[in-house]
């Protein structure tokens, strides 16, 4: 039942025009970086001789990559995500999924699977890049597969979110606008915090910051925990939420 | 036109005290009728009367505040997934995805509802040829016209070939020739399942339905056969006119008359019990006393006149 209602989400996205665009201009737009950073990786070749535990191309040219396609990703997740339950709800079609034989949890999961599925496909088009890269240079791959671990758990993270809110209106605008601006709450709530006890929880609660050891190639079960833990509750939510609109009417 | 309805006596749901507010209105308010096998109830009320409400809770999508629903046999709150599986619902809105085909949105909802692949295909062709919908599996749902997207609606709610089907307004928006053409074919269901239909149009429940339930501020004030509905027509009065007439108390005397109305002109109304026929005796005073009758008309209320009677709670309709 999760797959069929997958499929169908799924389905829905590759046929809609938005998404296409957003996956062109985010493409665009990181190839540009891309580029750039390619570049200067040429020229600062010959200083990097130089040094003895120079750092690859890894670290300066995917690695940063990564940390752009974060941003990305924080661009990219309202905007696909804002259709999945308010537009349903706008539409009256939330009735069919209602009034079908069908969990309210099998129902959360299967949109969010569907939108999580184009979410990874886009990871891994921004994966294509670096790839080429191996034409003429030796990658890491440890650091390459943390890097997109990384990306993919920040984009389950981003999709949860982006789930629950758009379960909370019918207004798909108001649900990307609400999203976006709940996403970069999380990404610079570590912003400006000095020391002590209160600045490290804000900087535990930092969405990009739990990226950062991954893009060195460091896996922690502490970063791909909070990840997931972030997910689980925001599908928890829209569960409780899809439970609570039977009740609300 | 009645529908030869096959009646097994077997109940496909039972409501109970069923009820619930919106806000500060009471919208459904301890509603409690059963469904049985080969019957087509009729849900008559005007707009806001709870119609909607009670059929959305029927159909799982609104929560009741108290009360129980029986759909098959399972208890819809505790067993709500073999519960919705024994319904078909229509909401008012037939709930289509715009940009999806015909059939995209038919094998959607028959997955949805558990059937494989091969059962969708199966179950779609024969809803398609029963719908009319053979020629418009291709076409995107935004793009099909109101009467057609109705159509997908109620072949969407057959797919899983459920016992109950919940349809609301199921001729709204429709033009005449596509009304009946829904009516027919709602008829045709109703042999083998049990049909809730609400709408707002009388002729619409005397050309469909078996069963009759009017709603009025979240409250059934009638229930029973469609006859029924039809006796209380024709227990309404008689006019009579007189060259001659007595005085009212006289005529008010005569047996199984309720009430008298002078219409003056020597004409009166004569209100008689349900089913009472007090012609004869009233020809039989009249020639005795003298009277000179010259009309002797039975009047019928008419069932629109028994509904506005029944929802607005007027005590004559005149």
């Amino acid at each position: 039942m999760i797959r069929v209602i997958a499929a169908r989400e799924l389905r829905g996205l590759f046929l809609s025009p938005l998404a296409w665009t957003l996956l062109a201009v985010t493409e665009a737009l990181l190839a540009w970086i891309f580029l750039i950073l390619v570049n200067d990786f040429q020229n600062a070749r010959g200083r990097l001789a130089a040094l003895e535990h120079a750092p690859g191309v890894t670290d300066l040219v995917v690695a940063p990559l990564f940390r752009v396609a974060a941003w990305a990703l924080l661009l990219l997740a309202p905007l696909l995500t804002m259709r999945l339950f308010s537009e349903e709800q706008r539409t009256g079609t939330l009735d069919l999924l209602l009034s079908a034989p069908v969990r309210a949890s099998q129902i959360v999961l299967g949109k969010y699977l569907g939108v999580l599925t184009f979410l990874l496909s886009a990871v891994a088009l921004m994966a294509l890049m670096p790839l080429t890269l191996m034409a003429g240079a030796t990658l890491d791959g440890g650091k390459l597969l943390a890097g997109l671990l990384g990306l993919s758990l920040l984009a389950a993270s981003c999709a949860a979110a982006g789930l629950y809110l758009s379960s909370l209106t019918a207004q798909p605008i108001v649900a990307a606008t609400a999203t976006f601006g709940l996403l970069l709450a999380f990404w610079i709530v570590d912003v400006g915090a000095g020391r002590g006890t209160a600045s490290e929880l804000f900087g535990y609660l930092s969405l990009p910051r739990h990226n950062d050891a991954l893009l060195l190639g460091l896996v922690r079960s502490e970063d791909v925990a909070y990840y997931l833990l972030f997910s689980v509750a925001f599908l928890g939510l829209t569960i409780r939420r899809l439970d609570n609109l039977r009740l609300r009417g | 036109m009645l529908v030869e309805s096959v009646m097994t006596g077997e109940t496909l749901v039972a409501v109970e005290r069923l009820s619930r507010r919106h806000g500060q209105t009471q919208a459904v308010d301890a509603v409690s009728f059963t469904l049985e096998r080969g019957q087509i109830l009729g849900f008559l009320g005007l707009n806001g009367a709870g119609k909607s409400t009670t059929m959305r809770m029927l159909a799982g999508v609104l929560a009741p505040d108290a009360g129980r629903i029986l759909i098959d046999g399972a208890d819809l709150l505790d067993q709500p997934r073999r519960a919705k599986q024994a319904i078909g619902y229509l909401p008012e809105q037939p709930p289509l995805y715009r940009e999806s085909t015909v059939d995209e949105q038919l094998c959607y909802s028959a997955r949805l509802h558990g059937l494989d692949r091969a059962a969708s295909h199966r179950a779609m062709a024969q809803v398609k040829a029963r719908c009319g919908l053979a020629n418009v599996g291709q076409r995107l749902t935004g793009n099909l016209s109101k009467g057609y997207r109705q159509r997908v609606g109620i072949a969407q709610a057959l797919l899983h070939d459920p016992p109950v089907l919940i349809l609301d307004e199921p001729t709204a928006g429709l033009d005449p020739v596509q009304a009946r053409e829904i009516r027919a074919l709602i008829r045709e269901l109703g042999r083998e399942r049990g049909v809730i239909l609400s709408t707002h149009l009388l002729p619409e429940v005397q050309a469909t339905c078996s069963h009759v339930q009017i709603m009025q501020s979240g409250r059934l004030v009638f229930a029973g056969a469609l006859a029924e509905l039809q006796q209380r027509r024709q227990s309404a009065c008689l006019r009579i006119g007189l060259n001659a007439p007595p005085p009212v108390v006289e005529l008010a005397r005569l047996p199984t008359i309720t009430r008298v109305e002078n219409l003056g002109g020597g004409q009166f109304r004569l209100h008689h019990a349900a089913g009472a026929a007090p012609a004869r005796a009233l020809l039989d005073q009249a020639h005795v006393g003298g009277w000179d009758l010259w009309e002797l008309t039975p009047e019928r209320a008419s069932l629109e006149q028994i509904f506005v009677e029944l929802t607005l709670g007027w005590e004559t309709a005149e």
